[in-house]
């Protein structure tokens, strides 16, 4: 299992029965692949569908069915297909129970920063503001580390893709859930020290008694 | 002859079509990266050499798909998207000074559309508050909570498509591809629809349709001579 799919599975510990989730394009989009048996989970992809699911067969993809990145996906039953109003209106209007999106970089806060470097890199914003904003609970699963920098940092130096924090932070080394206060350290990888995790952080974690490792 | 009363549509080819977008214009196209956006109406834009475009869309697809071939063909001026990532020729043109791109929310831009085709000045919003896309902009508060004012948009022309088009202009959307055409289709002062099949007044059903036919003003010729 890679670190991609560590993180995705744990994330997908997070997905409750009867839930209405949108993942957001790149890393996040593994989680659809990882739901625990059992339960019923309604996927958004905001480019106007519910209840969308794998890659349809070689030569049965249909031109006018991808998800927000333009793969090709299938509809399963139940599903419900809407414009853009409807789909950002599901989204900022508190109808989504769950958005796992990528990131660039994470503050104290819990804050995200995930759509631009400036002068480097310019993808635009998509629908993550809106996610970030609008969705009861926001995960950020991401790498703890970009080649070595620290991505959990003090204070952003890239533009913010929202004020709201996010709900938890997953990556290959940590669950990291924002309050009040600052990080919270809530978990390790398996094998992975409370110093390592310090260590591969610029912002300060919280820690209180045991941290467990995560589970995959 | 169809039953008496209904405004039947004639049809434009694309290359006709594209004469009614003039150099200059705000252009509002649907799709998602490609998905709902009226490729042979881009292929005739193209073909036709249309320059200095405004485009308003959900973003610029790739290179060689969709919006992303007026990019490649020099034809966008500005434009007016939530996302380019997928368009490296969109970012270099942007960072080169080349086009002004103005990134916008993705549920910000549906919902500035919206507005334009609803005769509403525009929307309140948290989306965006505190950030750079709030630069610039009013922040009001209503019932203790802080929104940004959001202005609506309109174009000259919005190219939609569409998976069926009846004689009257009537529109039906396919799964995805519908995204923002229904929302363009009210937006803009000349509507161009591009169907991939037309069919009589009847063959849909009136609860079905997506998009009222009057709200169109040129249907294309079906895609293919048989």
């Amino acid at each position: 299992m890679d670190f991609r799919d560590r993180i995705a599975r744990r994330v997908a510990r997070e997905l409750q029965d009867n839930t209405l989730v949108n993942l957001g394009i790149g890393l996040p989009t593994l989680v659809a692949r990882c739901v625990p048996p059992g339960l019923r989970v309604y996927f958004q992809s905001e480019n106007g569908i519910i209840g969308f699911g794998a890659r349809p067969p070689e030569g049965m993809e249909d031109i006018h069915l991808t998800d927000a990145g333009g793969a090709f996906v299938s509809a399963l039953p139940g599903a419900a297909a809407f414009d853009s109003a409807m789909s950002f209106a599901l989204i900022r209007g508190g109808h989504l129970d769950m958005t796992v999106l990528g990131g660039l970089q994470v503050d104290r806060h819990g804050r995200l920063a995930n759509w631009m470097i400036p002068g480097q890199l310019i993808p635009g914003m998509g629908g993550a503001m809106d996610l970030v904003g609008g969705a009861r609970r926001v995960i950020v699963a991401m790498t703890h580390t970009q080649k070595g920098t620290p991505k959990i940092v003090p204070d952003l130096t890239l533009p913010a893709t929202s004020l709201r924090p996010a709900t938890l932070i997953v990556t290959e080394m940590a669950v990291i859930e924002p309050g009040p206060d600052g990080l919270i350290l809530r978990e390790r990888a398996p094998g992975v020290s409370i110093d390592a995790v310090r260590r591969a952080t610029a912002a300060d974690l919280l820690v209180a008694g045991d941290i467990p490792e995560m589970e995959f | 002859m169809p039953a008496d009363g209904v405004t039947v549509r004639n049809s434009l080819t694309p290359r006709a079509a594209a004469e009614l977008v003039p150099d200059g214009a705000t252009l509002m196209i649907g799709g998602f990266m490609g998905v709902g956006t009226p490729n042979r109406m881009i292929d005739a834009l193209v073909a036709r050499g249309v320059r200095d475009l405004t485009v308003i869309a959900n973003d610029t697809a790739r290179p060689g798909v969709g919006i992303g071939k007026l990019i490649s063909a020099g034809a966008v001026s500005r434009a007016i998207v939530s996302h380019i990532g997928t368009n490296p020729e969109t970012q270099r043109a942007m960072l080169a000074g080349a086009i002004e791109v103005t990134l916008v929310p993705q549920g910000t831009l549906a919902e500035r559309v919206r507005a334009g085709g609803s005769g509403l000045g525009g929307v309140l919003t948290a989306t965006g508050l505190g950030t750079v896309v709030a630069e610039g902009k009013t922040v009001v508060k209503i019932g203790g909570r802080e929104f940004l004012v959001e202005e609506a948009l309109r174009a000259t022309v919005a190219l939609v498509a569409a998976r069926s088009a009846d004689y009257a202009g009537n529109l039906v959307y396919s799964l995805t591809a519908r995204n923002f055409n229904p929302l363009m289709a009210m937006a803009a002062d000349t509507v161009i629809a591009e169907p991939n099949e037309i069919v009589p007044v009847g063959v849909l059903a009136p609860d079905v349709i997506h998009t009222p036919g009057v709200l169109i003003d040129h249907v294309v010729e079906r895609p293919l001579p048989l």
